[in-house]
């Protein structure tokens, strides 16, 4: 089955299997490893990505089902060679440990914070259900995002 | 340089890589012409395998091969099991990479399919037709013990594979029977899924040219990945090169080596062609290790005034259906000998019977043994106090072992290396404001609101640990390290580390060690692990390990390449070398500090050997092997104030208060990192982890939809406190942190919540707490005519 869509900002087509799963086509076709799976039944959030804007688990949609959409991966997410501050706050603050999660960690906390800046601690640590990390117990990630979260409601 | 690199939270030197998405981990490595193995899996937990028909598979598009254990022969010995612990009548039951003839839980391997994508591998793996004789099941190690149980092992008898006893029964048995009080419980340590974010992987590639094998895998030890393919596959050790790439964490799950890592290896070889297999989560929670799951019937004996005595346990630890790398060591030798816990107890007794279940199989999980040891001993703890009315951080208080420096030797024959035990405990209580809390604790109460506090008291043993103890206790392995600090002419270093750390921030704090004593910028230091030809040997990042064991051996190796650069230095100063001084990286002549060699300078000279003092090689490199002379043993008091809602058993977690002591910290930032991750795997056993299985072996915690992983919503920000006391047989004082917070969490928040519960009368509840679990209790508690 043809599908074409734009992902980082590059168009992409490619013919694929119909069942194939948006994760396993940036992994697998488009080399987009950044993206990872955790758990296959859309709780633990590794494979977040950006869909026309919006957060959403790649893990849960087909590749066809992307067809013309606009796709960003966390390769994508940095802007003109510079970390998006949402990456940049998750390594100062101490935000990661195995790395595993980090991108869709990041991915989900980035659209977040666009679209809640000034975000409580409470806010932040409900909104992140969708998203398991095993090592850092969270305190860091909350942490992260809030910094993010209280410079987008300052500027 | 201005403040001191040691002690320093700089950011991480691994992060660039992993907040961008371009670290590769093992399923992120491709190889052309790749095959992919799906295995096909018993879904039934006992049964006699009949008949395998492969032939719909076989013919199915995209598909090269299907082998079963018969097409496997003897091309691939069984797992071993790498701890035989002695004196215990220990049984080591064959464990084959694919089943013979008989499956002995969920997810035991039956039949492996090599296709040309995963998809198609695993729809031809749905379509070999197995034919099984379903047997009973037994889950439950205490039953599995019994007389009656289903044999699971033929050579198994009564599916006891050991029974280790550590001390005297009769000597404890005066103690019981002198004392004022004796409290007991039977404790339920449940079977917990280690969940490293990352599924296992392993990719293998064979050159048949050179008889090379490379396995690309998810271990946390790839020394001891090799030595086991080595073994199983018998190509020669030097011919198997195994690389543990970016690794997703681990916790004591990618300890083991598997059968599947073991498959990909013997299908490279067989097919000629690389062959992958990356695991699915549900795959995870049925085949990769499962840890805890002991049933443990505990004693204490203390006096009324409040001296304990002694303490005494029957575990039975649930080993699955096949004995695990080192399984047998964990409920044994890492859970007996740390009975006496941070106190003054003279009394212990511990028999350990490790039983065959048709579970998967169990291993060390993040703490291995030393949680189970912690949790029993902290909650027959409280017990005792509720027993004689004393509150329960006065007992502690009455018994802790008095602050020590350099060796106390215990009654379990240990002898910790330091400890001030009081301090850390009074820091803690004082941060949790211990006795305001018992009046706030009383005025909610007179409102109907049940506050409750737990504190926990411990110490561990840790940084794995003399090799000459660890051939005593039956590990077949060293539990030494080796590292090289490899300078390049350019100044800039590669550290070279046999340990293999999957997310604990080593490349930063073990760059800061370098720094610290070479003066090297901590920018300038690459640490290299996790593939066995570009590194020396090493036994693997487990038993918070890595920075005790492998920080010593880069801090000795750094102190002789400072020592050559001295004596290199004096001689390009023509000065005398007892009149060399060193400070931050540059080597300076006592009087004239305008003449200084850098210790680049030095390296380079080193490198170029235009001028050499007599007798001093070129080169700027050295190495060390590390053999630890005792375990260190890290320790502290966590704290959790719960309010439990007695009208729906919902928990609400309101502060944690954890002060540990690991020595000097080395990156506070990453201490203080560990302790979280380490607390809230501790806390989510007490609250809501658990594998449930049905009666016939079916696990029905599958998958992440039922498996309770802990989420941010849980969980307050935790209070962190730390006090510094150094171990006194390290090179630089450090202890181990990565399994304190989960020893201390699970009895802190456990006891925590009984507390709250002491006014209605609940005394026992079986872990995880679950909301269910607490309203039914509170409601029985109610029905007995319990509290007030």
């Amino acid at each position: 089955m043809q599908v074409s869509m734009t992902v980082n900002g590059v168009a992409q087509e490619a013919d694929v299997d119909p069942r194939t799963l948006l994760v396993h086509f940036l992994r697998e076709a488009l080399d987009l490893t950044g993206t990872k799976i955790g758990c296959d039944t859309s709780q633990c959030g590794a494979c977040a990505v950006h869909l026309n804007g919006k957060v959403l688990k790649s893990c849960t949609l087909l590749a066809v089902q992307a067809d013309g959409c606009e796709v960003t991966t966390i390769e994508g997410l940095a802007e003109g060679g510079e970390h998006h501050p949402m990456q940049t706050a998750f390594w100062e603050n101490h935000g990661l440990q195995c790395g595993y999660c980090t991108p869709g960690m990041i991915m989900a906390s980035a659209a977040f914070v666009r679209d809640n800046p000034g975000a409580s601690e409470a806010e932040i640590r409900h909104y992140l259900e969708g998203n398991i990390c095993r090592c850092t117990g969270y305190h860091n990630i909350v942490k992260a995002v809030k910094q993010v979260a209280d410079a987008a409601a300052g500027a | 340089m201005t403040t001191r690199i040691f002690g320093s939270g700089i950011k991480r030197r691994e992060d660039p890589r992993l907040i961008t998405g371009e670290a590769r981990y093992t399923d992120d490595i491709k190889l052309p012409g790749v095959l992919h193995m799906a295995v096909v899996r018993s879904p039934y937990a006992h049964a006699n395998i009949v008949s395998i028909d492969s032939s719909a598979a076989e013919a199915m598009d995209g598909v090269v091969a299907v082998y079963t254990s018969e097409d496997i022969g003897d091309g691939l010995a069984g797992l071993p099991t790498a701890w035989l612990i002695p004196d215990s009548d220990l049984k080591t039951p064959e464990h084959p990479a694919l089943a013979k003839g008989k499956v002995r839980y969920v997810g035991d391997g039956v039949a492996i399919v090599l296709a040309d994508d995963r998809y198609r591998a695993q729809d031809a793996a749905d379509a070999v037709v197995v034919e099984y004789e379903e047997l009973p099941a037994v889950i439950d190690p205490e039953e599995a013990a019994g007389g009656g149980a289903p044999l699971i092992h033929d050579d198994v008898e009564g599916n006891i594979a050991f029974r280790w006893v550590m001390g005297d029964r009769e000597a404890s048995d005066a103690v019981f029977d002198a004392a004022d009080v004796v409290v007991s419980e039977r404790i339920l340590q449940q079977r917990l899924l280690p969940t490293a974010m990352e599924p296992r992987a392993a990719m293998a590639q064979f050159n048949g040219a050179t008889q090379e094998l490379t396995l690309w895998c998810t271990s946390q030890n790839p020394h001891i990945h090799r030595f086991i393919i080595s073994a199983v596959t018998g190509l020669n050790e030097n011919k198997v090169r195994v690389i543990a790439p970016e690794v997703g964490g681990g916790f004591g799950s990618k300890i083991p080596c598997y059968p599947d890592e073991a498959l990909v290896s013997w299908a490279a070889i067989k097919l000629g062609v690389p062959v992958k297999w990356t695991e699915t989560r549900s795959e995870n929670y049925l085949i990769t290790i499962h840890g805890r799951d002991h049933v443990q019937h505990v004693e204490m004996a203390a006096s009324n005034d409040g001296k304990l005595l002694g303490v005494r346990a029957t575990v039975y630890a649930g080993m699955g259906g096949y004995l695990s790398t080192a399984a047998p060591g964990i409920p044994t030798i890492l859970h007996g000998l740390l009975y006496v816990g941070p106190y003054t107890m003279d009394s212990v007794f511990c028999e350990s019977i490790g039983v065959m279940t048709n579970g998967t199989p169990t291993d060390a999980y993040r703490g291995a043994g030393r949680p189970e040891a912690t949790f029993l001993l902290e909650r027959m703890v409280d017990n005792v106090a509720r027993e004689i009315g004393m509150d329960p951080a006065e007992l502690r208080r009455k018994n802790l072992i008095p602050a020590f420096e350099d060796g106390y030797e215990v009654a379990t024959t240990l002898i910790y290396d330091s400890g001030d035990y009081p301090t850390a405990f009074e820091k803690a209580l004082g941060m949790a404001g211990y006795d305001d809390f018992r009046q706030a604790q009383a005025d909610a109460l007179a409102e109907g609101r049940y506050l409750g506090i737990g504190v926990t008291a411990y110490t561990e043993m840790c940084g794995l640990g003399p090799s000459q103890v660890a051939g005593a206790v039956g590990f077949q392995g060293g539990l030494w390290e080796s590292a090289t600090v490899r300078v390049t002419p350019t100044g800039k270093v590669q550290a070279l580390i046999g340990a293999s750390p999957h997310g604990q921030g080593s490349e930063t704090t073990l760059a800061q060690i370098i720094s610290e004593e070479l003066g090297f910028p901590v920018e300038d230091i690459e640490v290299v692990h996790g593939d066995t030809t570009e590194t020396p040997m090493g036994w693997g990042t487990y038993g918070s390990r890595t920075t005790p064991v492998t920080g010593a051996a880069l801090a000795h190796a750094s102190r002789k390449l400072k020592e050559k650069a001295r004596v290199l230095a004096a001689h390009l100063m023509e000065a005398n070398v007892d009149d060399i001084e060193y400070a931050d990286g540059s080597f300076s002549v006592k009087g004239s500090p305008d003449q200084a060699q850098s210790i680049q300078d030095v390296a380079l000279m080193a490198h170029l050997a235009w001028n050499m003092p007599e007798g001093m090689d070129p080169g700027f490199e050295e190495s060390q092997f590390y053999d630890p002379p005792n375990f260190v043993y890290p320790f502290g008091t966590h704290i959790a104030i719960v309010e439990v809602d007695a009208d729906t058993g919902e928990i609400e977690l309101q502060r944690y208060i954890a002060v540990d002591d690991c020595g000097p910290q080395i990156n506070p930032e990453i201490v203080a990192g560990q302790i979280h991750g380490g607390v809230v795997q501790g806390v989510a056993q007490a609250l809501c982890e658990g594998a449930i299985y049905s009666d016939d072996g079916q696990l029905l915690t599958g998958s992440m939809m039922d498996y309770c992983m802990p989420k941010a919503d849980m969980f307050p920000n935790f209070e962190l406190g730390e006090t510094v006391t150094p171990s006194p047989h390290h090179p630089v004082g450090v202890k181990g942190v990565g399994e304190t917070g989960t020893i201390a969490s699970t009895p802190t928040v456990y006891n925590a919540v009984l507390d709250a519960l002491t006014p209605l009368g609940v005394k026992q509840i079986d872990m995880p707490l679950t909301s269910a679990k607490v309203w039914g209790a509170i409601q029985q508690a109610s029905a007995n005519g319990g509290g007030h």
